[in-house]
C-alpha cells in the first residue's frame, strides 16, 4: 500500500472501512442516518464479514443505503423489508442478514411483517431507525410522532383523539419470545454512538447461535423534518423523543445478562 | 425436453404441482393458505423436511410476496402459490419483482370473484394474470395448463422461463383443475438444470462489485433504459408461444379457449361435428405471449370465430386484436364460478353455424 508522504510518521487512528463505499451520503446536515450507516459497516468490516452479509433497505429516506453500504443488498417494496430479510436468510441461513428500516416502513405499513419476522424468531438484525416523521416525502406524520408534534399533515399538532398515540414498537416487540435482543439506543453524542455500535456488534455476533431475532431502534433526528438546526433537533430529542423512547436494553439474552 | 416417470399417477392437481416443484429442484415455497389451492402448500409442508428444501407458511400473501422476492434474490429456485383474492395481494410484489428482474414461479388456482368471491373455479383472472396485473409497464410469462399432467409439466417449464428470461413466471389454473385428480406422468427428479446466478445477492465476493437487487431507478433516464430492457426482454419470449390444435384444417367455425374452457370446448367440438359442423379449436397454452400470428393465420380460413371462457370475456380481447374486424368473433362465457357445458357451447356453435349457413347435410 503506498504511504502518503506527509502521514508517514503518523499513527492511523481512523480510517474509512471498505465496507462503506466512496460515495457522499445525500442525508441532510445533521441526520442519524449517515452514523448509524458508517457504525454497521465498520461492525461489518471488524468482525470480517463483508462477504458474508446481506442488507435490505427499505423505502424512506434511507431507501439509497445501497449505494453506501459495500455489501449484497436487496432493495424491498415499502414496509417490506423483514420479509424480504426472511426470504433471504431461509436460503442463505449460515449468512449475515440485517434489515434497515425507517419508522413509517416499520411501524406503519410493514408493522404485520415487523410483528411475525420478529414472532418466528428469524435470525436477522432489524436497524430501526425512529426520528417520528416521515423524512422522504416531506415531513407527515410518522406512527411514532409524538403528540402535539407539528408535522405537514399534524399542522395543529398530532391529536390523540383523532390520531392515537405514538408506538411504542420495540417495546411490542420485546414481548415477543422470537425476539432474543431487543435495544433502544441513539447516536447524538460520542457515548450513545460508542453504545449504539456496541449493540450492532452483539447482535451480529447473536446472529451466529440462530437463536432468534435481533432488534436495535435508534432515536433518531430529523433537521429538516422538524424544521430545527442539527443541534436543536438533537437537543429537542434528548428533551422530547426519549423522554417517550428511554434509551437502554428491553430485551437481553439470559445467557449473556 | 421433459423426462417422465414410466408409471402414472392418480393426484389432485394441486398436490401434482407441488410434487413436481420439488422434482423441478424446489429449493424455497413461500405462501399462506387459501381455497381452493391449500394442497399445495400442505403438500410441501409434508415433504420438506424429508426432501430438504424451505417451506414457510407466511402471515399475509404480502408477505409471502416479498419472502419470494428475497430468497429469489438471493438466487434460490423458489415459487408460491394462492388463488385471486391472494394473487390481488401479491400484486405489488409481482411488479417489484419484474422490474429487479427475478425468476421465480407463480400459480394462481383461479376462483370466482370479483371481491372475496367463490371458490368455484373460474378464469376471471385473465387480465391481471396477462396484462401486468400490478403497476408499471410489465408482464408475466404466463401458462395455462388445462390437464392435471399439465399443471405438473408447466411447473418444470415454468421454472426454466423465470431462469431464462429473469422474470416471474405465472401459472393460471383454476379451482377445477386444482381440485381435480387425474393420471399423471409425473417429471423426473434432476432433469432440469440450474442456471448460475451471478448477479444474486450471497454475499460479496472479493474483488468484486457488491449485487443489488434493487426495482428504484430515480433517473427517469435510467429507469427508460430498464423499462427498454423489459420490453426487449418480452419481445425475445415471443418465441415462447405454445399452443394447441384440433381439427383447424377443414374448419369453419374457430373455437378460441383456454384451460378448463379448452377441455369443454373439445367435447363441444366433437358434438358439433357429429352434427356436421365443421369446427375447429385453438387452445393457447401460453398467454402471454399471446398466440395472435396463429389466430391471425388460422381466421383466414374460417367464417367465424367463438371464444369460450369461465369469464365475462377477457381473452376475447386479444383474439379480437388478432381478428382485427376481418371475422365476426364471438363470445360465450359463464361467470361466478360457473363452468358451461358442453350442450351450451354447442348451442352457441349452432347459432352461428346457422347465421352463416355451414352446415354440411
Amino acid at each position: 500500500m503506498e504511504t502518503n508522504p506527509l502521514m508517514s510518521d503518523m499513527e492511523l487512528v481512523y480510517r474509512k472501512p471498505s465496507t462503506l463505499t466512496d460515495t457522499p451520503f445525500h442525508y441532510c446536515p445533521g441526520c442519524s442516518h449517515g452514523v448509524v450507516h458508517k457504525i454497521l459497516m465498520e461492525v461489518v468490516d471488524e468482525m470480517g464479514i463483508q462477504g458474508q452479509t446481506v442488507g435490505v433497505a427499505p423505502v424512506g429516506c434511507s431507501v439509497f443505503a445501497y449505494n453506501y453500504m459495500n455489501v449484497d443488498m436487496q432493495e424491498a417494496a415499502h414496509g417490506r423489508a423483514s420479509a424480504v430479510a426472511t426470504g433471504i436468510r431461509r436460503v442463505l441461513p449460515d449468512k449475515y442478514v440485517f434489515a434497515y428500516q425507517g419508522d413509517g416502513d416499520l411501524a406503519a405499513i410493514g408493522t404485520g411483517e415487523t410483528i411475525h419476522t420478529v414472532n418466528r424468531g428469524e435470525n436477522i438484525l432489524v436497524v430501526f431507525i425512529n426520528n417520528g416523521i416521515y423524512g422522504m416525502t416531506g415531513g407527515q406524520m410518522a406512527p411514532t410522532s409524538l403528540l402535539g408534534m407539528v408535522t405537514s399533515t399534524t399542522p395543529y399538532g398530532r391529536e390523540q383523539s383523532a390520531m392515537g398515540f405514538p408506538l411504542r414498537i420495540t417495546d411490542l416487540v420485546a414481548q415477543l419470545p422470537g425476539a432474543y435482543y431487543v435495544t433502544r439506543q441513539a447516536v447524538h453524542t460520542a457515548t450513545t454512538v460508542r453504545k449504539t455500535k456496541k449493540a450492532i456488534r452483539n447482535a451480529l455476533e447473536y446472529q451466529k447461535l440462530k437463536k432468534g431475532t435481533c432488534f436495535i431502534e435508534v432515536v433518531s433526528n430529523c433537521p429538516s423534518g422538524w424544521k430545527m438546526t442539527p443541534t436543536e433537533a438533537n437537543d429537542w430529542m434528548e428533551k422530547n423523543m426519549i423522554a417517550y423512547y428511554p434509551l437502554g436494553d428491553l430485551k437481553v439474552p439470559k445467557e449473556h445478562s | 425436453m421433459i423426462v417422465h416417470d414410466d408409471e402414472p399417477r392418480l393426484m389432485k392437481g394441486n398436490e401434482a404441482m407441488a410434487e413436481a416443484a420439488i422434482r423441478a429442484g424446489l429449493q424455497a415455497y413461500f405462501g399462506y393458505p387459501i381455497t381452493p389451492q391449500s394442497e399445495v402448500l400442505e403438500y410441501l409442508t409434508v415433504e420438506a423436511p424429508k426432501r430438504n428444501f424451505v417451506v414457510l407458511q407466511a402471515e399475509s400473501e404480502l408477505a409471502a410476496i416479498n419472502m419470494v422476492f428475497g430468497a429469489a434474490g438471493a438466487g434460490a429456485r423458489v415459487m408460491t402459490s394462492s388463488s385471486s383474492p391472494g394473487i390481488s395481494l401479491m400484486q405489488e410484489g409481482l411488479s417489484y419483482m419484474a422490474s429487479a428482474q427475478l425468476p421465480a414461479l407463480v400459480v394462481n388456482v383461479n376462483r370466482g370473484g370479483p371481491g372475496l368471491g367463490t371458490i368455484q373455479p373460474s378464469q376471471s383472472d385473465y387480465f391481471q394474470a396477462t396484462k401486468g396485473g400490478g403497476h408499471g409497464d410489465y408482464h408475466l410469462l404466463v401458462l395455462a395448463p388445462s390437464s392435471v399432467q399439465e399443471m405438473a409439466d408447466f411447473v418444470f417449464d415454468g421454472f426454466r422461463l423465470a431462469d431464462e428470461y429473469r422474470t416471474p413466471v405465472m401459472i393460471l389454473a383454476d379451482g377445477a383443475l386444482g381440485q381435480m385428480m387425474e393420471k399423471v406422468a409425473l417429471p423426473k427428479a434432476g432433469s432440469l438444470p440450474f442456471t448460475p446466478k451471478p448477479w444474486a445477492t450471497t454475499g460479496k465476493l472479493e474483488g468484486h462489485d457488491r449485487n443489488i437487487i434493487t426495482s428504484l431507478f430515480i433517473q427517469p433516464e435510467k429507469m427508460e433504459q430498464v423499462n427498454l430492457q423489459l420490453q426487449e426482454k418480452y419481445k425475445r419470449a415471443q418465441k415462447e408461444v405454445r399452443f394447441e390444435a384440433f381439427h383447424v384444417e377443414d374448419a369453419e367455425i374457430l373455437l378460441v379457449a383456454f384451460g378448463l374452457a379448452a377441455r369443454i370446448s373439445q367435447k363441444a367440438l366433437e358434438m358439433a361435428r357429429e352434427r356436421g359442423i365443421k369446427v375447429g379449436l385453438l387452445r393457447p397454452i401460453t398467454l402471454y405471449p399471446f398466440p395472435s400470428k396463429v389466430i391471425s393465420n388460422l381466421v383466414e380460413n374460417v367464417a367465424s370465430v367463438l371464444v369460450v371462457e369461465m369469464n365475462a370475456g377477457q381473452m376475447v380481447e386479444d383474439v379480437r386484436l388478432a381478428v382485427n374486424g376481418r371475422r365476426p368473433v364471438s363470445f360465450k362465457g359463464r361467470m361466478g364460478g360457473m363452468i358451461p357445458s358442453p350442450d351450451e357451447v354447442v348451442h352457441e356453435i349452432e347459432l352461428i353455424a346457422e347465421q352463416h349457413r355451414v352446415v354440411q347435410v
